[in-house]
């Protein structure tokens, strides 16, 4: 089989349309193979990129719209109703045979699709749900698909997904509800918010079943997650940050992420039309990821921050680190490892080295040197048999040392 | 030190299996890592053939911690020649030292887990940039062929993973020094191959790297990020990577045509704004009059004549100039002066008849310093170009050209109502919203092209402007 002209212009206008869509991810679902199948396709646990583009974005998944029209007018999004970009539209089964050639040339891990609400909501999630139902079903594609919610839907439709997807997202957009209102007009935040709940409770149903693994019927294995845009409104981090905790602990979110706002063709009026904060949405990751993997309360990083905003120039650890200094030196070798977490700049890889390490007897600071990414990072907030920081107590020294200038981290950025 | 006493030889650098069983054998033996010298095949030592080989198999299995077997058995995979004496060293430590395999302070240990990280690395990377190209079809089974360059001896360790995912379709990936081949349900190795021995594209390559192009955001480019999970020695064997350099070099003007067109729907607003402040304006003379008024009753200028566009109502083409000159300033129309003239001439060699077209300026009059008696251009400020902005707008409005041509940076602010970088946008078409209608072309300022000093780079900038007009004209005409 081959593929016309006029599909691969359609998927230029679709996969165009997802890009602002921050996630690809193929991770944390359950392991199969297609070995006693029909069809291709597996799932190791780890998730694969098969390619990066450019904006350093891993390409792990075909991630791409059904369709890019919408009655929705979402001032943020490059689909709304309002913008004059280019529409087009794919029948679930060329959406289903494009995965799948895709698949077997291994371009891909699987599918990510989301869809502008066309006709109704209702409407719109039979036509994603086809989409998986062909490929699970007609094909027996046992690769990663990732479905697109729509929170307006029936609850059935939504319960289909998940029967097929392995990982089911809605979005909570922004970080606000004033901010959704004001955006967003037809969606609400209380929408949003109820289908991640009734998910929650069928993942965690699932989760909770204890039939054998080969005989109970999936339900999205992987989870769920959402996006949240940065940078389009006027909230502050902390609120950023409040929010994803929030949603962490009341939806079991396997992954909140930040977009950063990006100017769009076609942007609608009032729309910040300068380039995308790409340094304050990696900080934002930093953060999330410091709640999440290294013990730090939300409170405790948001009381670090200035006027609300994380530092652009020092990564949040080190800012913490930097102002909590009453909490170091640590003793690497007595240490706790919730104690070990809180050096900047080891991770918890780092740490895990560290503890196996220091069973052999006391870690001195050349071996220190060796398990540590930088010692020169670490070295101000530990100590070891031989080593002892001296300049610690003099801050703005060790400051200066430690952070980069600011406008050095936004090198990378295109100079728009 | 003493002399080694053993010299091992093994026929390749990848018979894995052969290295293990004669460690195997020096272990059970006990013999001290300085004594051991091993070598591969090719190394030509006269006596390693009969040295080699002498050992016979162990029979009962010797012990070696979990651990330091599991991350010997990936590190062997590694294809750096030194690393058959670091491992064996390592096993024999470990035999002596059981927690050896988790003190990552010691060099061996670390040298070990760094073979064994650059193995998984590999492996994982050949997972993801393996790209199948379709061979051809038997009774509805598929077969498939890749070219694949690892780094390290991996392909029999990775065959299963394309296994487990490819179960049901036959295919077999090239590498330089192995090929593994899925025939009818099992996996076999034969030698290694070249690339002509994979078919040179697929049918779906153009879809996969239209694909790549559409996902890439110009707006953010990390080429770091990219090169650090997909380096370049990769590139060459990714069908996509081929677009990475063009993708990079067009995003600035991608980025600046996104902002020019966020820029045209503040236009519009601006637009609809100042249409609801001075309504009644449905003809152009209304509009010529509108500017003479406020010249001189708000602006209250008796010095600068003021100069209004020219040309038919219905015209398919607006042009935006900066400002009148001298000559324009005395005459009171547009495009009568030195760059004027000009500018008929490059209109006449792209093939426009001026007088269809509308001509016009960002800016009504003339700015300009007296220097003795000679009056000298003074390039209008962003203030100057604003205040004369919705007149501009409504010329537009009545003409509703389909094609709207921008000379040089004061008609690109003029015109969007914000600062836009000439060099980011010229050579493009800018779409514009529906309450504008039609596309700009934004180009230099023909004056631009009389100052240009080097007679050769002028003649390339002549013919970006000839460029540009014959575009906006076919645009207009078509």
């Amino acid at each position: 089989m081959s593929i016309s002209e006029k599909t691969i212009s359609k998927l230029r206008v679709l996969a165009d349309a997802a890009k602002y869509d921050a996630s690809c991810a193929s991770s944390g679902s359950t392991k199969r193979d297609s070995r006693d199948g029909k069809g291709v396709g597996s799932v190791e646990g780890m998730g694969i990129c098969h390619a990066y583009a450019p904006d350093g974005r891993c390409i792990s998944l075909l991630k791409i719209l059904l369709t890019n029209s919408c009655i929705f007018d979402c001032a943020y999004c490059i689909n709304r109703s309002s913008s004059s970009v280019e529409r087009a539209r794919f029948t679930p089964r060329e959406v289903a045979d494009l995965t799948l050639n895709f698949y077997k040339r291994n371009y891909i891990e699987g599918l990510f699709l989301s869809s502008g609400i066309i006709r109704s909501p209702d409407y719109t999630m039979e036509q994603i749900v086809e989409v998986a139902r062909i490929l699970r079903e007609e094909y027996d594609f046992r690769g990663y698909i990732h479905l697109k919610t729509i929170p307006e839907a029936a609850p059935e439709l939504i319960e289909a997904a998940g029967r097929h997807a392995d990982r089911v997202s809605i979005n909570v957009e922004l970080p606000s509800r004033k901010s959704l209102k004001a955006l967003a007009p037809e969606k609400d935040r209380d929408g949003i918010e109820g289908a991640m709940a009734k998910m929650r409770e069928r993942i965690d149903a699932f989760k909770a079943d204890k039939t054998r693994r080969a005989r109970k019927p999936l339900f999205a294995p992987g989870g769920q997650s959402t996006q949240m845009i940065i940078g389009a409104d006027d909230e502050k981090d902390a609120s950023v940050l409040r929010t994803a905790t929030d949603l962490y602990n009341r939806h079991r979110l396997r992954r909140v992420y930040y977009s950063a706002y990006s100017p769009i063709p076609d942007a609608k009026p009032g729309m910040p039309a300068q380039k995308p904060p790409l340094v304050r949405e990696h900080r934002l990751y930093q953060a999330d990821w410091l709640t999440r993997f290294y013990g730090f309360q939300p409170d405790e990083i948001i009381s670090t921050m200035e006027n609300g905003m994380l530092d652009l120039a020092t990564d949040p650890k080190l800012v913490w680190a930097l102002k909590n200094q009453g909490f170091f030196p640590i003793d690497v070798n007595r240490a706790t490892k919730e104690q070990l977490l809180r050096i900047p700049g080891v991770g918890t890889k780092g740490v895990a080295k560290i503890i196996a390490a220091r069973r052999h007897g006391a870690l001195r600071y050349d071996d220190l040197a060796r398990i540590a990414a930088s010692i020169r990072k670490i070295s101000p907030f530990v100590t070891t048999p031989d080593w002892r920081p001296t300049s610690l107590l003099d801050s703005g020294a060790l400051e200066a040392r430690m952070r980069k200038p600011a406008e050095q981290q936004d090198l990378f950025a295109v100079a728009a | 030190m003493s002399a080694p006493e053993r010299i091992v030889s093994l026929s390749s650098d990848d018979d894995l299996q052969a290295w293990k069983r004669e460690a195997r054998a020096l272990l059970k033996e006990g013999v001290h890592p300085d004594s051991v010298v091993w070598r591969v095949g090719g190394e030509g030592d006269l006596f390693a053939s009969e040295l080699g080989g002498t050992y016979a198999p162990p029979a009962e299995k010797v012990s070696i911690p979990r651990k330091a077997a599991k991350l010997v058995e990936t590190a062997l995979h590694h294809s750096g020649s030194g690393r058959l004496g670091l491992l064996y060293r390592f096993l024999w430590r470990a035999q002596r030292d059981r927690s050896l395999p988790d003190n990552m302070a010691d060099p061996d240990t670390l040298a070990v887990h760094r073979l064994e990280k650059a193995v998984r690395r590999d492996a994982h990377k050949m997972h993801a940039f393996v790209r199948f190209r379709k061979v051809g079809e038997d009774d509805g089974r598929e077969r498939y062929a890749a070219w694949f360059e690892p780094d390290h001896h991996i392909v029999e360790r990775e065959a299963p993973f394309f296994v487990r995912r490819f179960a049901n379709m036959d295919w077999a990936i090239v590498t330089p020094r192995k090929t593994a081949i899925y025939w009818g349900g099992e996996v076999f190795f034969a030698e290694g191959g070249r690339r002509e021995d994979v078919p040179a594209e697929d049918a779906f390559e153009d879809a996969w790297r239209a694909y790549y192009a559409s996902i890439f955001n110009p707006a953010r480019i990390m080429t770091d990020a990219m090169r650090a999970e997909m380096p370049k020695k990769y590139w060459k064997n990714l069908p996509e990577a081929a677009l990475i350099p063009e993708l990079l070099e067009q995003a600035p003007a991608r980025v600046a045509v996104m902002n020019a067109r966020a820029a045209a729907d503040d236009t519009a607003r601006h637009t609809s704004r100042m249409l609801r402040v001075e309504p009644g304006h449905n003809s152009l003379e209304s509009v010529h009059d509108a500017i003479r008024r406020f010249h001189a009753e708000e602006l209250g200028d008796a010095v600068t004549k003021p100069v209004p566009g020219e040309g038919p109502p219905d015209a398919n083409l607006f042009f935006i100039g900066e400002q009148p000159g001298d000559q324009e300033d005395i005459t009171g129309r547009p495009f009568v002066g030195p760059a004027g003239q000009l500018f008929d001439r490059f209109l006449q060699a792209a093939g426009i008849d001026r007088s269809s077209a509308y001509v016009t300026n960002a800016v009504k009059r003339f700015n300009f310093i007296e220097r003795g008696k000679r009056r000298i251009h003074q390039t209008p400020k962003a203030g100057e170009i604003d205040i004369w902005a919705p007149f501009l707008m409504q010329e537009h409005r009545l003409v509703q050209p389909k094609v709207t041509v921008t000379l040089g940076a004061t008609a690109l602010r003029g015109f969007f109502g914000r600062p836009v970088k000439l060099s980011e946008v010229r050579g493009e078409t800018i779409p514009l919203p529906e309450e504008l209608g039609g596309v700009c072309v934004p180009t230099f300022h023909p004056s631009y092209l009389l100052r240009i000093q080097d007679e050769g780079q002028r003649a390339i900038e002549e013919r970006k402007f000839v460029a540009d007009l014959e575009k906006a004209r076919e645009l207009a005409f078509a």
